[in-house]
């Protein structure tokens, strides 16, 4: 429609839209790098803990008496496995606090009637989480290798983290239809998002190999991204692997579908909010 | 041809909540409201708590869906034209609403980037309207948890004067505030009257604040519009000497009248 109100609306070139949303998409990230350096001591704190956790769990492989090699390989399988279910969380947490921590803040109803689209709002949370988890999967990687002493001498760190990267789009998909749950249940809807992440993760091999598995849940990590970045990984951090297109290929599929998934899921929570009033602050 | 700034037709709005384990028990926040706003017109709208009053600012704001009739702004179709009607709109509500660790410049840069606004356009504007409504330059890097009610409302003016609305939705805006920022908001809202080109709906309880602002009072009741005219014909209709007094002739209430359990839990679900 062209402007019925004469000077009141701008005429909304493709271009200047384009524009606007990539803004937009800068906001979001903007917003959440003064969040995080607002709660700096927070965020460290919760860095101590994820590398505790990790340890806790990589610390396994030296009780059970096995030659140093063996030990050393355990460990950094061990250790890949703590790393991305931490890198995981993060986006999977980030994600889902698209609405939840809004909500919690009381600018929910100013972020959802501004004029930039749902799809950028989303995708801007999703560029920050796999930023802001990458360089915390490195601090927590580097710390407890240093910690504990893993040798890897073959390690190629260039290609783990172009994996993860690849594999974080199907992550953002996933995490963008786990960000709908607080929307439709404010109450319970972020600790759903945590079930997703748990499930996801126990069908992906995270501490263990997939064949370890019950039948069916093999059939299940099939199409789980975290099965491909787990492998991959560890094959890039144990043996210098670079980026296998055997993981590479299942990880862009999975991401194709999940994206616009993620985003359908999305669009459909917020009409059923939009209908029953639920996009309000709490309190 | 001209279009009305504001144009709602039997808008109607029904909230539901579980009662037991199978019943949902029904309340209609707004029951058939129809009303225009005319460009550069401020309408109040009074209301008691649970009225409709801010169910009525929510669906004008996008973020609810109507259960029937129409609403446009500016001639857009604000269920169907939704992105188009937001770039028109902004709201000052009365809850501040920021994100209290950050600071009010960081809070206006965040939400100016929805609207298109890169860093140095806001780098410029910001300093500017914060100036304009009265905040202390030297306290806009401090978190907003630091900042008084009445300064977290002069942010909340600037937030929504940022982005250049042409209909301003104002929801209680003064409601809570103490009496001088109360003042300096009031007057701030005759100022926007004044210099801009905003189309004002300003909901509130305040009859007085009503009566000093707007060219036209209209009065929301369990979710029905009664009348919205000048107050000069709303007096004359029920010859009464006071908005209190049209609002008992109208209603057969007081506004300050116990609620039944039914309007609380309007207020509820409104």
């Amino acid at each position: 429609m062209t402007s019925a109100a004469g000077d009141v609306t701008q005429a909304f070139t493709r271009r200047r839209i384009v524009r606007d949303e990539l803004i937009g998409l800068f906001g979001v990230v903007e917003r959440n790098l003064y969040l995080t350096k607002r709660y700096l001591l927070w965020d460290l704190a919760f860095l101590l803990w994820t590398v505790a956790n990790t340890l806790t769990i990589v610390f396994i492989a030296r009780g059970i008496g096995i030659a140093p090699a063996a030990r050393n390989e355990l460990e950094t399988k061990l250790l890949v496995g703590g790393v991305i279910w931490a890198f995981l969380g993060i986006i999977f947490e980030i994600v889902t606090e698209t609405v939840a921590w809004e909500r919690w803040e009381g600018t929910i109803e100013y972020t959802f009637m501004a004029p930039v689209s749902r799809p950028v709002h989303l995708i801007g949370m999703g560029v920050y989480a796999v930023i802001y988890g990458l360089v915390r999967a490195a601090l927590v990687f580097f710390a407890v290798v240093v910690f504990i002493g893993i040798h890897l001498p073959h390690a190629n760190y260039g290609a783990a983290i172009a994996l993860l990267a690849i594999a974080s789009i199907s992550f953002i998909g996933v995490g963008m239809m786990t960000a709908v749950l607080p929307l439709v249940s404010p109450e319970k809807g972020t600790q759903l998002g945590f079930v997703a992440q748990g499930l996801m993760l126990v069908v992906s091999g995270v501490y263990y190999p997939v064949t370890v598995l019950p039948d069916w849940m093999q059939w299940v990590a099939k199409i789980s991204p975290a099965t491909y970045a787990l492998r991959g990984n560890r094959e890039q951090i144990l043996n210098g692997a670079g980026l296998a297109w055997a993981d590479v290929w299942p990880l862009l599929v999975i991401g194709a579908f999940s994206i616009p998934i993620g985003l359908s899921v999305f669009k459909v929570g917020e009409r059923y909010a939009k209908k029953h009033g639920k996009l309000k602050r709490s309190g | 041809m001209s279009v009305s700034a504001v144009e709602v037709r039997d808008l109607e709005k029904v909230f539901s909540r579980r009662k037991g384990l199978w019943h949902r028990r029904k309340r209609a926040a707004l029951n058939k409201v129809s009303f225009t706003m005319e460009r550069g017109e401020c309408v109040a709208i009074l209301g008691q708590n649970g009225s409709g009053k801010s169910t009525l600012v929510r669906l004008l704001s996008t973020l609810l869906l109507a259960d029937g009739g129409e609403a446009r702004v500016f001639g857009y179709d604000v269920f169907k034209e939704a992105r188009t009607v937001r770039r028109l709109v902004n709201r000052v509500s009365v809850e501040a609403s920021f994100f209290k660790k950050m600071s009010a410049a960081e809070n206006l840069s965040y939400a100016a980037r929805f609207y298109g606004m890169g860093p140095r356009e806001t780098h410029q504007k910001i300093p500017r309207i914060l100036e304009r409504v009265g905040f202390p330059p030297n306290r806009r890097n401090e978190s907003m948890e630091n900042l008084s009610r009445g300064m977290q409302q002069k942010v909340a003016l600037a937030r929504a004067l940022l982005t250049s609305p042409v209909l301003l939705l104002l929801d209680e805006p003064t409601t809570g505030l103490d009496p001088r920022s109360k003042q300096e908001v009031q007057t701030f809202i005759r100022e926007i009257r004044e210099r801009h080109d905003s189309t004002i709906l300003l909901c509130t309880h305040d009859m007085k604040e009503a009566e000093e602002l707007a060219d036209r009072v209209g009065l929301l009741d369990r979710g029905e519009l009664l009348f919205l005219e000048p107050v000069a014909d709303v007096l004359e209709r029920y010859e009464v000497d006071t908005l209190e007094e049209a609002f008992f002739a109208a209603t057969g209430r007081t506004f300050e009248d116990e609620k039944t359990e039914d309007d609380e839990e309007r207020e509820v679900f409104a």
